[in-house]
């Protein structure tokens, strides 16, 4: 075959890969994406909460036929000790207008469907094809990539690592560090199948309406992590996820983790009767601000959990995902459009888009967040839960001691397992982290 | 020469699970994957064109998302593909599936050149018959070879092939002339992994697509339901059944013990049986 050059080739077909296949492909630039899974999706794992405005700007009439589980009405969040949780729940029937704001999906699912568009747009998408090196010139310029199937090199002008949070090729290439234990949390997910019906019922929802709930507090033995539960159609999502340095030290279990928080008392019934579909774990990038790495160079650009961009408050990384993906090929377009070359000074336009955008005004906002509950992870995950529900049960139980002796005994709790300055100095901190 | 092979796209049946309130199969949202017989028959077209030259045909009768085990089988190296898809197919039991791939194989031969050799897998792992293969055979009046293990040798002058069939009791050699049908064994060989051209080139083909009328059927009365004499009342799932397995302990007992212990285990719980196996003894 003669040799042949695109405009540009994306390494990876997840959320950030997708986006930037489909903004190139559809503005008519010749796209290359090679996945190493045996289809889009296979190798992919998320909660998973889908967030529209992110998905519509890149495909605006995806409601017509993206594969869409429910729209979140209400969010739960639960702080949990070993008995009981005490919670804060919002639920709004605004959220039922008509282009909701949220789904929940199946990626394995929704996936296919991203990559059916990715394909319609024009991009040539080769599955079960892994980049094994980045192919430079004599100045050290990114030019194609090699893959694992007997061939030649394929030559681009511009490389996009959409490869997900292992990152394995740019770190051998040299573009990023292997990240750290402590800026990576390992999640593991179980989806249980229950009927439609038995889940409107026990979430009390009707019509497509989700619910989702997310848990913190002594289920993740004191290590930094959270759990979730997430309602889909048919089934439920459930997992768990911890610092992958927490669970070194520690030397816990991810699946005993979960098994502990679908035997909560508060989570038990919920999932009651459900038959196991799908069992998954996958490593999500945590650092955060702080941790991103270089997003661009000579010949390349590095989007979504490969670049680290997940913001691990919120849970939220799909549409920080998508939304690097999208500025990627746009900067490419336009730098393209320019008649530019795809230098690093050129490829710099990905970096400025991407931080005038929510993604990293987000996780500047939140820079601190990770090396706090980090370094204070048995306070905040375990003392604080517990106090919190010692001292709504002291709140809510009748006997015949006084009113002003429970708040007392309230009080001298708290004071006792944090003292009063440490009290202090964890709200500071917190409040400072949050700002 | 031209080597025409029929794969089916069927559900990963690793990964079918049974409604828990219904006990229905769901089919939703399973994989599909091509037929894994089916792959052990195109490797071996593969390997005959590799050696001898020519072109690969892939065909499949199927709805239209068969076109993504279609492309598969272009990503493994295969020259064309045809994809016979028509809602006049739908629900075609073996009988109609052989009638339609058939009409369309006699086609496939009028559009690109007759074929030399056409490969089924031994059968799929949905349906389980075995029939397909034969029934084309039989309707395009081609000699047919079944569990074939092993293809020793071809000769293109002669028009010959030599293979190694796989029968009770044994491994028959037989040889026989071109054309013919060869339904291919499983374990005999092993899927390539195509090249980055193949795969490439596949990404970008356009799949033939026929309907009934392009493939030249004009009788759609032997077509999907309607020339389909077998009817799938129902599919559901077994129910478990009371009675629980049973180990039976073979420290220290010879085989006349166990068979012993074994039979009685059986006439205990099926007398019936005893009373009637009886009449059969003449000890």
């Amino acid at each position: 075959m003669t040799e042949e050059k695109f405009d540009a080739i994306v390494i990876g077909a997840g959320m950030a890969g997708n986006a930037a296949a489909y903004t190139m492909a559809s503005r008519g630039l010749k796209v290359l994406q090679l996945e190493r899974g045996e289809y889009p999706g296979s190798k992919n794992v998320q909660g998973a909460i889908m967030y529209s405005n992110m998905l519509e700007k890149i495909i605006p009439d995806f409601r017509d036929d993206a594969p869409l589980e429910r729209h979140l009405i209400e969010q739960r969040f639960w702080m949990m000790d070993d008995t009981s949780h005490i919670g804060m729940q919002y639920r709004s029937d605004d959220f039922n207008e008509s282009r909701h704001n949220r789904y929940t999906v199946i990626r394995a699912q929704f996936d296919k469907w991203f990559s059916r568009k990715v394909r319609e747009a024009g991009a040539t998408v080769l599955c079960e094809t892994t980049v094994t090196e980045l192919a430079r010139d004599s100045d050290g310029k990114v030019i194609g990539v090699l893959t694992d199937r007997t061939g030649d090199m394929i030559l681009a002008d511009v490389v996009v690592l959409a490869e997900g949070v292992n990152g394995l090729l740019g770190t051998r290439a040299g573009l990023r560090e292997t990240p750290k234990p402590q800026n990576v949390a390992l999640a593991v997910k179980e989806m249980h199948f229950l009927p439609e019906e038995v889940i409107d019922q026990r979430f009390g929802l009707k019509a497509n309406e989700g619910c989702v709930i997310e848990a913190a507090g002594t289920i993740s033995r004191s290590m930094a992590g959270l759990a979730f539960l997430y309602t889909n159609k048919e089934s439920i999502s459930i997992g768990i996820g911890c610092l992958v340095s927490d669970f070194a030290a520690t030397m816990e279990s991810p699946y005993e983790l979960l098994e502990s928080f679908k035997n909560h008392p508060s989570i038990r019934t919920l999932i009651a009767g459900s038959e196991v579909k799908e069992y998954a774990a996958h490593l999500i990038p945590e650092g955060g601000y702080r941790a991103i790495p270089q997003l661009f160079g000579n010949g390349w650009v590095v989007v979504g959990d490969a670049a680290q961009l997940n913001n691990a408050v919120h849970r939220e990384g799909s549409n920080l995902a998508m939304t690097s993906g999208r500025l990627a090929g746009e900067a490419i377009f336009l730098v393209r459009k320019g008649g530019r070359p795809m230098t690093k000074e050129n490829l710099a336009l990905y970096k400025s888009m991407l931080d005038k955008s929510f993604v990293i005004k987000d996780l500047r906002k939140y820079k601190d967040m990770p090396a706090l509950l980090h370094t204070n992870s048995r306070n905040f995950f375990t003392t604080y839960p517990q106090l919190l529900s010692q001292a709504a049960q002291n709140f809510m139980r009748v006997d015949s001691t006084p009113k002003l002796d429970k708040e007392r005994a309230t009080t001298a709790a708290f004071i006792k397992a944090r003292s009063r300055w440490g009290l202090v100095g964890d709200a500071v901190r917190l409040a400072f982290a949050w700002r | 020469m031209h080597i025409l092979i029929c794969i089916k796209q069927v559900p990963d049946s690793a990964q079918i699970r049974v409604h828990p309130v219904t006990n229905t199969i769901m089919r939703q949202g399973v994989p599909t994957i091509i037929n894994p017989y089916d792959l052990f028959a195109l490797e071996e077209a593969l390997r005959l064109r590799d050696c001898h030259g020519g072109e690969v045909t892939v065909l499949t009768m199927g709805p239209p998302m068969a076109e993504d085990a279609l492309r598969k089988a272009l990503t493994y190296g295969a020259d064309r593909a045809v994809l016979l898809t028509d809602r006049y197919f739908a629900g075609s039991d073996t009988l109609a599936t052989s009638f339609a791939l058939s009409q369309a194989i006699a086609k496939i031969g009028e559009t690109f050149g007759a074929p030399d050799i056409v490969f089924t897998g031994k059968q799929t792992i949905d349906g389980d018959t075995a029939q397909v293969g034969p029934g084309i055979a039989k309707r395009l009046d081609l000699l047919q070879l079944t569990y074939v293990a092993k293809i020793v040798s071809i000769d293109l002058d002669a028009r010959e092939i030599t293979v190694e069939r796989r029968s009770e009791g044994g491994t028959q050699t037989l040889m026989t002339k071109l054309p013919c049908l060869i339904t291919m064994l499983e374990g005999t060989n092993e899927i390539r992994r195509g090249s980055l051209d193949d795969a490439l080139r596949a990404a970008r083909s356009q799949i033939v697509k026929w309907n009934a009328a392009d493939a030249g059927i004009e009788d759609l009365t032997k077509c999907g339901l309607r020339g389909s004499p077998t009817v799938v009342k129902r599919v559901f799932a077994p129910t478990a059944r009371a009675e629980k397995a049973e180990q039976i302990d073979t420290t220290e007992k010879t085989s006349r013990d166990l068979a012993e212990e074994l039979i009685a285990g059986i006439f205990s719980r099926q007398p019936a049986l005893e009373d009637e196996l009886a009449f059969d003894g003449d000890d």
